[in-house]
């Protein structure tokens, strides 16, 4: 596959390993974090800590848009499920994803209609095929996915579709990372920031992180070679003495980022005071809901929902994981009470959670699974050997 | 502020996992204490808690229990084999193997459910009879005689019902199987989709045939037939809600020949697996906690089309969990591996059969991948089916 | 956090100028390009496709320079070893 292919070869991610060994200054300890849930799957899909050295460490940070849905949201969605008429339609992501009493595949079984979309559009169509229900589309997602649901408000609102609404949980990065970067335990160095994100908001405004808080950031692609070239760049800029916004993946993301789907987004959303997080907590500016001229396709204003908090078990550290202050293993409730069966935090919840991708694909001592799965000495040719 | 409460389920399985818990922060070293043994400590507590006996926490059935993952595992154990338990039942293999009158026979019974009934490169009754052939042929069995239970919903077309019978009449003929003994249940519009088959079979055993996943051994070599997942994904697609199209078809087939002619090769077979729900991936875990070994993966190794990967990409899927209908997996003694090879290669159906990596002994119970990319991860049960996702 | 795949745009769509069928690999979708107006895609243009959506028109010309940069960091990595080696040797001799 085309762009994708090109981007897993690991004889280039073998010389990139080394150039990144090489500017590892010796006693140095240095940790990333990357925003972006996609990015966490991708290191643990690909095994691409295999290339990093002892002294880079990958903090998973909150973006992922699943693992951030408040449970009392998950509740409120269900409660919606559950009124006359209502087909409610979501990504297949959302499916497991437990609220306080339970997921849309139990809402599902115990008798409501969920069903699930590829995309935003796709519940519109289910609008137009049922013009007797009212449909629901579960929005969620970042700045990303925030435009194709703005643009099928759009396309509704001109189809004159009247059974069709949005339970909007879209939110928005930056004042996440601003959370991040506020808290007093937290020691980065550097941040691989979202790629996709990016494609619609740009690189600009990530530049407070690098001007104000002297962290440099490098929006990086979804390939493996793509996020090792991103910690190679954040190297590079430490050994510089430089922290500036760089955009490692210039194919895809344009500096001043997508416009029309700016526009759409802000024609159609607007920012909410504050937004809870799960793990988190509240964060001012931080999520989206529908324009008052957009009121009919809003289900919050249609329906009447119970909105009420779902508090986290006291013993989740979801919290100190999301600042990387903990590595997820380290958290009490890990992999005994909290799995990805029955994810009690956020990080477990997706399979982008930091802990999820931990317990699928990385649950085991590194230099076990190393030794396990190379058998046959691998020949070095180095500077020392060949001397 | 808002109103608030607990999340009952979450606080129940903390209070569970308590002692757990307990036990981890005994296990708070000073700092300054070396990190692995910690690491090393978590895991063996996570193992513990995999280890406990399965329980279905769910008040109703939910799709996932259907899945073949982590959850149809826990339903089988936890409701179905505690109260039938008997040694027959016990390893939990495609078929059971039973003795009557000093001949081994292979006895299982299957139930298809698929939607839609009809679907590029077969339909129900393809699936009713190849799948159950499959199951016996993995068992080390000729297959020979199947049963054909319907349930049928009222209103379905006789002209669909026909199509389907022939199906499963070709399908018959062409493994070789007859059709002996049947059922017919009519239920009332809304009550099924259309038409639902329970098919059961018999096959005779060689004698002295010992087949079994937790036989598998270190030095083993673990195959495919073919390229994975296409049965799977074509359904997927041929339910028309993701609104993909491509060339696909299913790979049902029925295995009996190809298995025949690996066992004929005398390639030292330790196991074989019809890879069906679950995919590929759901096997080897059965394999590596089975045989209480490791299985090592080589991802780029692993034969998938190029269409099954661009829709498996575009939905966010694995291809290694992916169902097929009529690919065989296989763990053969490590010194055949070739003659393996060969003798799957020669029959149509594993024409693109290929090595897909081998067995070690540690680590015990978990499946390994080597990446394409040059890193290594684990391969884990899903919990329940893979879902398109967008994240 | 957002599963992005690129694809090959096959055609725009006659009847529906804002949707484009799109290549993945042999799999194709309608894609909607609404939100590239400001440079629409054409036939053999490639996208960055997001819930149905394509995001982003995949530039070229930047994943050619990208690539470029890859392989060279291989190569350099292999003339400073070499370069490294000769100056030991040097400082033997």
């Amino acid at each position: 596959m085309r762009f994708v292919d090109e981007y897993r070869d690991a004889e280039k991610a073998r010389a990139l390993s080394a150039k990144i060994a090489g500017l590892c200054e010796p006693g140095r300890q240095y940790k990333f974090m990357e925003v972006c849930g996609g990015h966490t799957h991708t290191i643990y899909k690909h095994g691409l800590e295999d290339y990093l050295p002892e002294s880079v460490t990958l903090v998973h940070g909150p973006g992922c848009p699943v693992c951030v849905i408040p449970m009392g949201r998950v509740d409120d969605a269900i409660a919606l499920a559950e009124q006359p008429d209502v087909i409610m339609t979501s990504f297949g992501d959302m499916m497991r994803v437990p609220g306080g009493r339970g997921s849309f595949f139990d809402s599902k079984a115990a008798g409501t209609d969920i069903r699930m979309v590829y995309s935003p559009l796709d519940a519109l169509k289910v609008a137009r095929q049922n013009p007797d229900k009212h449909v629901v589309f579960m929005a969620i997602g970042f700045e990303t996915t925030a435009p194709s649901t703005a643009m099928t408000v759009l396309r509704a609102e001109a189809e004159g579709i009247e059974n069709f609404s949005i339970f909007c949980n879209h939110v928005t990065i930056i004042p996440a990372i601003k959370a991040i970067l506020d808290s007093p335990d937290l020691r980065l160095d550097g941040f691989i920031g979202p790629g996709h994100v990016s494609t619609v908001i740009g690189c600009r405004p990530y530049e407070f992180i690098a001007s104000e808080h002297g962290k440099p950031l490098v929006t990086a692609g979804f390939e493996p070679l793509d996020i090792l070239q991103s910690v190679y760049m954040l190297l590079v800029q430490l050994a510089e003495g430089r922290s500036e916004v760089e955009n490692q993946y210039g194919r895809v993301v344009p500096w001043d980022g997508n416009q029309v789907a700016l526009k759409a987004v802000g024609e159609v959303m607007e920012l909410r005071p504050y937004f809870e997080w799960r793990g988190l907590g509240f964060i001012s500016h931080s999520a989206l809901r529908m324009r008052e001229k957009f009121a009919s396709f809003d289900a919050e204003r249609h329906f009447d929902l119970p909105g009420v908090r779902v508090a986290d078990p006291k013993a989740c550290q979801c919290g100190e994981v999301l600042k990387g202050v903990l590595k997820p293993w380290e958290c009490k409730v890990f992999g005994t009470a909290c799995t990805p069966e029955t994810p009690i935090g956020t990080c477990m919840v997706s399979s982008e959670g930091a802990c999820a991708a931990y317990y699928n694909f990385g649950r085991f001592s590194r230099e076990r699974v190393r030794q396990a799965s190379r058998p046959e000495p691998v020949t070095i040719e180095t500077g020392a050997r060949r001397e | 502020m808002t109103e608030q409460r607990q999340a009952n389920w979450a606080e129940e399985a903390v209070r569970e996992h308590a002692e757990d818990v307990h036990d981890h922060e005994l296990a708070q070293y000073p700092s300054g204490v070396e990190h692995p043994s910690r690491e090393q400590q978590v895991l063996d507590r996570i193992e513990k808690a995999r280890a406990r006996k399965p329980k279905v926490k769910e008040e109703r059935i939910t799709l996932a229990h259907g899945a073949g993952g982590k959850a149809t595992q826990s339903l089988v154990e936890a409701i179905f084999l505690d109260s039938f338990r008997n040694p027959l039942l016990e390893p939990l293999e495609d078929a059971a193997i039973v003795t009557a009158n000093g001949t081994s026979l292979a006895f299982t019974t299957d139930s298809y459910v698929v939607s839609p009934l009809f679907f590029p490169g077969g339909d129900i009754g393809d699936l009713a009879v190849n799948g159950t052939v499959n199951d016996l042929a993995v068992s080390g069995a000729k297959p020979m005689h199947l049963s054909a239970g319907f349930i049928l919903e009222e209103g379905f077309p006789v002209a669909d019902l026909r199509r389907i019978v022939a199906s499963m009449a070709a399908a018959a003929a062409a493994a070789g199987v007859t059709i002996v003994t049947g059922d017919t249940k009519v239920v009332q519009r809304g009550k099924a989709d259309g038409c639902y088959i329970n098919t059961a079979g018999v096959g005779v055993r060689e004698p002295g045939c010992e087949l079994g996943v937790a036989t598998a051994r270190p030095g083993d070599a673990v195959l495919v037939s073919g390229p994975v997942g296409e049965h799977g994904m074509t359904i997927m697609l041929a339910r028309g809600e993701l609104d993909i199209e491509a060339e696909l078809e299913s790979d049902t087939a029925s295995m009996h020949e190809l298995v025949a002619g690996l066992m004929k090769a005398d390639v030292g077979v330790r196991a074989m697996r019809d890879a069906t729900r679950g995919g590929v991936a759901t096997i080897l875990n059965e394999v590596a906690q089975a045989a209480g070994v490791a299985v090592v993966v080589n991802e780029d190794d692993v034969p998938v089309r190029a269409e099954v990967r661009g829709a498996c990409e575009l939905l966010g899927i694995d291809p290694l969990y992916v169902a097929c209908e009529g690919r065989l997996v296989t763990i053969v003694d490590g010194a055949h591996t070739e003659e393996a090879l060969a003798a799957l290669r020669s029959h149509p159906l594993g024409a693109e059969a290929a090595v897909i990596g081998r067995i070690a002994d540690d680590p015990p119970g978990l499946v390994l991948l080597n990446t394409g990319f040059g890193g290594t991860r684990i391969v884990d049960l899903l919990v329940g089916d893979p879902l398109p996702r967008i994240c | 956090m957002c599963l992005g795949i690129p694809g090959e745009v096959i055609e725009i769509m006659p009847e529906q100028p804002d949707l484009a069928k799109v290549d993945v690999s042999g799999v194709k979708r309608a894609i909607n390009i609404g939100l590239l107006t400001d440079d629409p895609p054409g036939p053999g243009d490639w996208v960055l496709i997001h819930v149905g959506f394509a995001l982003s028109k995949i530039d070229e010309e930047e994943a050619r320079a990208a690539m470029e940069f890859l392989e060279g960091i291989g190569q350099a990595y292999e003339d400073e070893l070499e370069a490294l080696l000769s100056s030991k040797i040097d400082e033997k001799g």
